[in-house]
C-alpha cells in the first residue's frame, strides 16, 4: 500500500484522483468517500427532472477502475497520525500514505434554536431526496437562510408550485457572495414569484407546523429546510495537529502545516499573496484546485492562482461571478437586451465581474472578464461599458502587446 | 452520408459574430452554428456533451468554443472534446455558405 489516499470522494478528490493520473503518477492511489455512492456532483441535486432527484455520476466505477483508482465507498476517515503517515478509517482498517489528500469539503451550519431537529439541511443527495419527496401535497416550505443555495431552492420549489418562505437574519438577501445590484434583481424577482421574505430576523423556534420568527412572526411551515451556509469539515485535520483557520490552512501550493499532506476544494483556507487566508466553496474551485494539488503531490511546485468563479441560477436567471468584487472597487456597467454585467476596476485594473441574465446571456462577458483579470489587463473603463465594443479585442490587444 | 442528408437553410453569414457561435433549432433539434475568425462555417450538435448546456452561449475563441457553465471545450471543427469535464466528442454536421446565406447538413 502506501501510495496517495485522499479523503472525500466529492468533486475535488475525484477530480484529484484522475488528475494524478493524468500528471503521470503512477503509484496506488485510494480514495475514501463517507457516502453509500459513487462519486456524484451535486449542483444537479436541487434541479430534480420530473420530481425525482438526480444522482448524476462524476465518473464511473468502471472509469475509477481503468485509472487504477481505488474507490473506498461508504466509508469515513476517523484518524489521521502524521507523525506515522497512517489515516484509520471507520471501519478499523489504517491505510499508510506516503502523501494525503484532504478533500473533505464542509458541512452544513446546524441551527441552534429549539425546535432545530425539524429543519432539513441541503447538501448530500440524501438531503435532496427528503427535500423534493416531502415537498409537494400542500406543504409550505420555509427556508431558513437568503443566501445562494437557499434563493436556488426556492426558485425550485416556486416552479413546482410550492409556498415558500424565506428568512434571512441579515436586511437583504444574496448578501454574502452577490454584488448588490444583481441581488436586489433576484430578491425582486422571487418576491415577483409570491416568495415570502422576512428579512432582518432571527428563528427563535420551530415546531412541526411553523417557525416562530424573533419578532412574534408566526410563519405556517410544514416543511423547514436550513440554509445558513456550511463550515469547512476540518475535523480530520485539527485531531492531527495541522494549522486550522477558517478552513484547514494551506500555502500557495495547496501543502498543509504537514509534510506531504495536501488539502484541496471547501475545506481549503489558500494563503493569499496580500496576506491573509481565503477558503471557496464552488464547484469550479473544487475542481481547480484539485488539479493543483494533484500535480503538486505528483511532484510539481505550481502555486494556485485561479481567479474565484461561480454561477447560480434562479428562474429563467443565470448569475455568474469571477473574482472577488468589493464595495470600494470602481464599477461599471454594461447593459444587454437580455442581461447586465457590472466589471468592478481598483486602480485602472480589471478585478471582479458580475452578471445577470437570461440563460447564459452573460457567460461569454463574463468568461473574457476572467480571462482579462488574469492577465491583469488595464482597461479602459467606457470600452467595458460600451455594450457594442467586443471585449476578445482587449485581450487580443493585451497579447499582442 | 449524402443520402439520408437534407441541407438546411439556417441563417445569414452576418447573423453570427465573426469568431462567433448561434444557436440553431430545427425538427426538434438543437444545433451550433460557427463562424470562424477566417469567415469559415462549421455546425454541430447544440447542446455540450457534459451537461445540456447551449454551447452557442459560450466563448469562441479562434476555434474553440467553451461551454458557458462547466468550461468543457471543443474543437468545433471536428467536434473534438479539448477540457474536460466534457469528454465525450460532438457530434459534427458540413456547413457552407452560399451568396451569404449558410447551409447545413443535418440527418
Amino acid at each position: 500500500m502506501g501510495g496517495i489516499v485522499i479523503i472525500g470522494a466529492g468533486e475535488c478528490g475525484t477530480r484529484a484522483a484522475f488528475a494524478l493520473r493524468e500528471a503521470g503518477y503512477s503509484g496506488p492511489v485510494t480514495l475514501v468517500g463517507s457516502e453509500p455512492h459513487v462519486p456524484y456532483e451535486r449542483p444537479p441535486l436541487s434541479k430534480p427532472v420530473d420530481g425525482a432527484v438526480q444522482l448524476k455520476a462524476i465518473c464511473s466505477a468502471q472509469a475509477l477502475e481503468a485509472s487504477r483508482v481505488d474507490y473506498l465507498q461508504g466509508v469515513s476517515a476517523s484518524r489521521l497520525n502524521a507523525q506515522e503517515r497512517t489515516v484509520t478509517l471507520g471501519d478499523g482498517r489504517t491505510l499508510p500514505y506516503e502523501k494525503l489528500l484532504l478533500a473533505t469539503g464542509a458541512r452544513t451550519r446546524p441551527l441552534t434554536c429549539p425546535g432545530a431537529q425539524y429543519a432539513l439541511s441541503f447538501r448530500t443527495y440524501a438531503d435532496a431526496a427528503a427535500i423534493f419527496s416531502r415537498a409537494g401535497d400542500g406543504r409550505r416550505v420555509a427556508i431558513i437562510g437568503g443566501g445562494l443555495i437557499g434563493m436556488e431552492l426556492a426558485a425550485v420549489l416556486r416552479n413546482k408550485g410550492v409556498a415558500v418562505s424565506i428568512i434571512e437574519a441579515a436586511p437583504a438577501p444574496l448578501g454574502r457572495a452577490v454584488p448588490a445590484r444583481f441581488a436586489a434583481r433576484l430578491h425582486a424577482r422571487h418576491s415577483g414569484e409570491g416568495v415570502q421574505f422576512h428579512l432582518g430576523q432571527g428563528v427563535a423556534e420551530i415546531t412541526d407546523c411553523a417557525v416562530h420568527l424573533a419578532d412574534g412572526t408566526v410563519v405556517p411551515a410544514e416543511l423547514v429546510v436550513a440554509a445558513i451556509g456550511v463550515q469547512p469539515d476540518v475535523a480530520l485535520a485539527e485531531q492531527a495537529g495541522l494549522s486550522i483557520g477558517n478552513g484547514v490552512l494551506v500555502d500557495d501550493l495547496l501543502c498543509t502545516s504537514a509534510a506531504d499532506i495536501f488539502a484541496a476544494g471547501d475545506c481549503a483556507a489558500v494563503r493569499q499573496p496580500g496576506g491573509g487566508h481565503l477558503r471557496f466553496e464552488s464547484w469550479r474551485n473544487a475542481r481547480n484546485q484539485a488539479e493543483t494539488a494533484a500535480r503538486n503531490m505528483a511532484g510539481g511546485s505550481e502555486a494556485f492562482l485561479a481567479v474565484p468563479w461561480f454561477w447560480s441560477d434562479q428562474y429563467e436567471l443565470g448569475l455568474q461571478v469571477a473574482g472577488l468584487p468589493a464595495p470600494t472597487h470602481q464599477t461599471v456597467l454594461r447593459g444587454r437586451d437580455d442581461g447586465e454585467v457590472e466589471f468592478y476596476l481598483e486602480d485602472g485594473q480589471l478585478v471582479a465581474a458580475a452578471g445577470l441574465g437570461i440563460g447564459n446571456a452573460v457567460a461569454k462577458d463574463i468568461k473574457l472578464a476572467e480571462m482579462l483579470i488574469a492577465a491583469g489587463v488595464r482597461v479602459d473603463a467606457a470600452a467595458l461599458a460600451d455594450p457594442d465594443f467586443n471585449l476578445k479585442t482587449l485581450l487580443k490587444n493585451a497579447r499582442a502587446a | 452520408m449524402s443520402d439520408l442528408m437534407t441541407w438546411v437553410s439556417a441563417c445569414k453569414l452576418d447573423d453570427i459574430e465573426q469568431e462567433g457561435a448561434l444557436r440553431f433549432d430545427h425538427s426538434g433539434r438543437t444545433y451550433a452554428i460557427y463562424r470562424g475568425p477566417d469567415d469559415s462555417v462549421y455546425c454541430t450538435a447544440g447542446l455540450c456533451t457534459h451537461e445540456a448546456i447551449h454551447l452557442a452561449d459560450g466563448l469562441v475563441i479562434d476555434f474553440e468554443v467553451e461551454c458557458p457553465k462547466h468550461s468543457g471545450a471543443f474543437d468545433y471543427r471536428t467536434g473534438e472534446a479539448l477540457r474536460l469535464p466534457a469528454c465525450e466528442n460532438l457530434r459534427t454536421y458540413p456547413a457552407e455558405v452560399i451568396d451569404g446565406e449558410v447551409r447545413v447538413a443535418l440527418g
